[in-house]
């Protein structure tokens, strides 16, 4: 069951990805500062991806949809 | 209270989503989807005893269960469009959303087809021969 956490979690990712990003490119790092979005985005989306599918089978058994 | 904890998440997720965007709009946009989820597996128990209700009140009707499954099909397929293509009318891509809506109102045709053929057979049966 998918809790209210995920949220919190994927906005700390966000802000900590923005932090890093900023950081990384005043060092003058700006393929790192790329890389280190990518990362961030691709744990973000590996998150969504998961309880997407939890709301699709939900979805599925609750409306019969074989 | 449970409707306290959905307004509740939304404000926060809002609040959030408005921190977030300014600098990474891309995981501003898996917030909201993360949001809606969370929303709907929220509701689940409740829509699935609505669900059921009106299942019994069919069955005592003498309703043709293949009717009734074939309304909670369509159910499902507009909420989960609907859900889609919100999403990415938020993120700006008009276009896509559309395309998602074009694609469920086919399905949708597609499950109401028995609903009316079986509508033209009744029609055919009260024609005089």
């Amino acid at each position: 069951m998918a809790s209210i956490e995920i949220i919190f979690k994927i906005a700390g990712v966000g802000i900590l990805t923005a932090v890093i990003h900023t950081v990384l490119k005043h060092a003058g790092k700006e393929e790192q500062a790329y890389m280190a979005t990518l990362a961030g985005v691709s744990i973000v989306l590996f998150w969504v991806i998961q309880i997407l599918a939890e709301l699709f089978s939900e979805i599925k058994t609750v409306f019969k949809l074989f | 209270m449970e409707i306290g904890t959905v307004v509740g998440l939304g404000l926060i997720a809002t609040t959030l989503v408005l921190v977030v965007k300014k600098e990474r709009p891309e995981i501003a946009v898996l917030l909201s989807v993360a949001t809606g989820v969370v929303v709907f597996l929220l509701l689940m128990d409740k829509i699935a005893a609505v669900v059921q209700v009106f299942t019994d009140l069919g069955e005592r009707a003498g309703l043709n269960s293949l009717y009734l499954g074939i309304i909670f099909k369509i159910i499902g397929i507009s909420y989960l469009a609907e859900f889609g293509a919100q999403i990415c009318r938020d993120a700006g891509e008009g276009a896509i959303a559309q395309k998602i809506e074009l694609a469920a109102k086919i399905m949708v045709l597609i499950l109401a087809i028995p609903i009316l053929m079986a509508v033209l057979e009744s029609l055919l049966k009260l024609l005089p021969e």
